[in-house]
């Protein structure tokens, strides 16, 4: 494949990555009813609904809440197109983890308490789950002997053979971004009686399409990282992300929503210690 | 693109009781149930006016929530809907003679669909809400409300004299 060829299916899954979230979103939506035994939505419903936001009066409670919700836009697009690029993981890292950052800031620049609560903890979130995700590329440098993410394609095994454990602590990870219970603590669809809708209360309108939009993306982003950890062939990569996002499904429907430190002492002892015991077992 | 996708195939909800015994709002969450299943049309129950395009009131207004209703249908962004749920919320229903009861809630708010029955079943509530969906997509590009009829069966307690409940058709 040349250079152009393949700048080329990079921008085209870059322009393709919030309507695959959309799609999965919808997937998701029809899946949980008809776990509950209900018909469901149609499957474009998260469309309709962004572009029904799109359309709505904009409101705004001041004007760097407008920038906060761009700001996660495009650190989450940035993060999705050094993913695929294969840069540097660490840089992936911390554009990722500043992408959540202007959320949380966004939240936390508004007077709302429950703006305030939702940011708090996506706050402890991020402490909960970051460990995690820098175990993971410590891993894969000490699989690959460099930190860049396209080199997990040319890894001799690949990574999910040599790194089980940390692949299972990122899954709790991926249920924790995708927003799924037991997870669902800073901003949910579902937990409206005792949290409105955390972070993005303030929103409204277009503004809160911007920050639907950055969700899909980020939903697509977990599943090429996914897709990583079988980057050698892409056919069997696709099914275990799609095995994955089955399972963070199952997960929500079957778990009740958890308080944050509970997730945060979890992640700390539990999924840290898989993770670790599988970088410590690829160092010796 | 965007014109082609009806902004009324995500009416997203918002309810607000305001002065109810709560019967309608019970009524109204089996909505929510496998049953009926509102999600099938799109519609989305959300705590939060901000985020919500068609406001479903119950119960009567009375001069300690008319301020708080204003509010709520004051946050809600445009095109947005209104549907007073129950006979509480066009008359004041079983409160009408209380001496706070202000009356129906279209004293404060314009509204677009009255729902009767006390309470009504979640079959007509989900009319009301489909009916208020259809709406806002000619709200869109014509904003305004033309103030719905409000429903015209009304029920009189009994006189003395005879026993028996009666109906009797009221001109609202």
């Amino acid at each position: 494949m040349t250079f152009a060829h393949s700048t080329l299916l990079i921008a085209l899954l870059v322009l393709l990555a919030p309507v695959w979230g959309a799609l999965l979103a919808g997937i998701d939506r029809v899946l949980t009813a008809r776990i509950q035994s209900r018909i469901g939505p149609p499957l474009l419903q998260p469309i309709y609904d962004t572009l029904k936001l799109l359309r709505k009066e904009p409101i705004v409670v001041n004007r760097i809440q407008i920038v906060y919700a761009y700001l996660h836009l495009a650190f989450m697009i940035l993060a999705l197109i050094l993913l695929l690029c294969g840069q540097d993981s660490l840089m992936f890292l911390f554009v990722f983890a500043f992408s959540t950052l202007s959320l949380v800031l966004g939240g936390m620049c508004v007077r709302s308490p429950y703006s305030r609560i939702g940011s708090q903890r996506e706050i402890m979130l991020m402490v909960a789950y970051e460990p995690i995700l820098i175990l993971l590329m410590i891993g894969m440098y000490l699989v690959n002997h460099n930190f860049l993410l396209g080199s997990a394609a040319t890894a001799p095994k690949p990574l999910l053979l040599t790194m089980p454990l940390t692949f299972l602590a990122f899954l709790v990870v991926m249920a924790i971004k995708l927003q799924k219970s037991p997870f669902d603590i800073a901003t949910s669809h579902h937990a409206h009686q005792e949290l409105v809708k955390g972070i993005t209360i303030e929103y409204s309108g277009p503004y809160l399409a911007v920050i639907e939009i950055a969700h899909f993306v980020e939903t697509a982003l977990l599943f090429y990282l996914v897709m990583l950890f079988w980057a050698s062939s892409p056919l069997i990569g696709f099914l275990l992300a799609c095995a994955s996002y089955f399972l963070m499904i199952v997960v929500d429907n079957a778990f009740a929503r958890l308080t944050t430190l509970w997730t945060v002492r979890f992640m700390w002892t539990a999924a840290l210690a898989m993770a670790a015991t599988n970088v410590l077992w690829l160092y010796l | 693109m965007s014109n082609t996708v009806k902004v009324s195939k995500s009416p997203w909800v918002v309810h607000f009781n305001c002065n109810s015994c709560n019967g309608c709002d019970i009524e109204f969450l089996a909505c929510l149930t496998p049953l009926y299943d509102v999600e099938r049309f799109g519609i989305l129950h959300v705590g939060n006016p901000k985020h919500a395009d068609v406001l479903v009131v119950t119960g009567s207004v009375n001069h300690r929530n008319s301020r708080v209703l204003r509010n709520v249908y004051d946050q809600i962004p445009e095109p947005k809907v209104v549907v007073a749920m129950g006979v509480c919320t066009s008359t004041g229903g079983i409160f009408a003679d209380g001496y706070n009861c202000l009356g129906g809630i279209d004293k404060v708010i314009p509204v677009d669909i009255f729902v009767p029955g006390c309470p009504p079943r979640p079959e007509a509530m989900l009319d009301g809400i489909l009916a208020a969906a259809a709406m806002l997509e000619t709200k869109r590009t014509t904003p305004g409300t033309i103030p719905a009829r409000k429903p015209l069966l009304t029920l009189v307690p009994p006189t003395a004299a005879a026993g028996g409940v009666t109906a009797t058709r009221k001109e609202a």
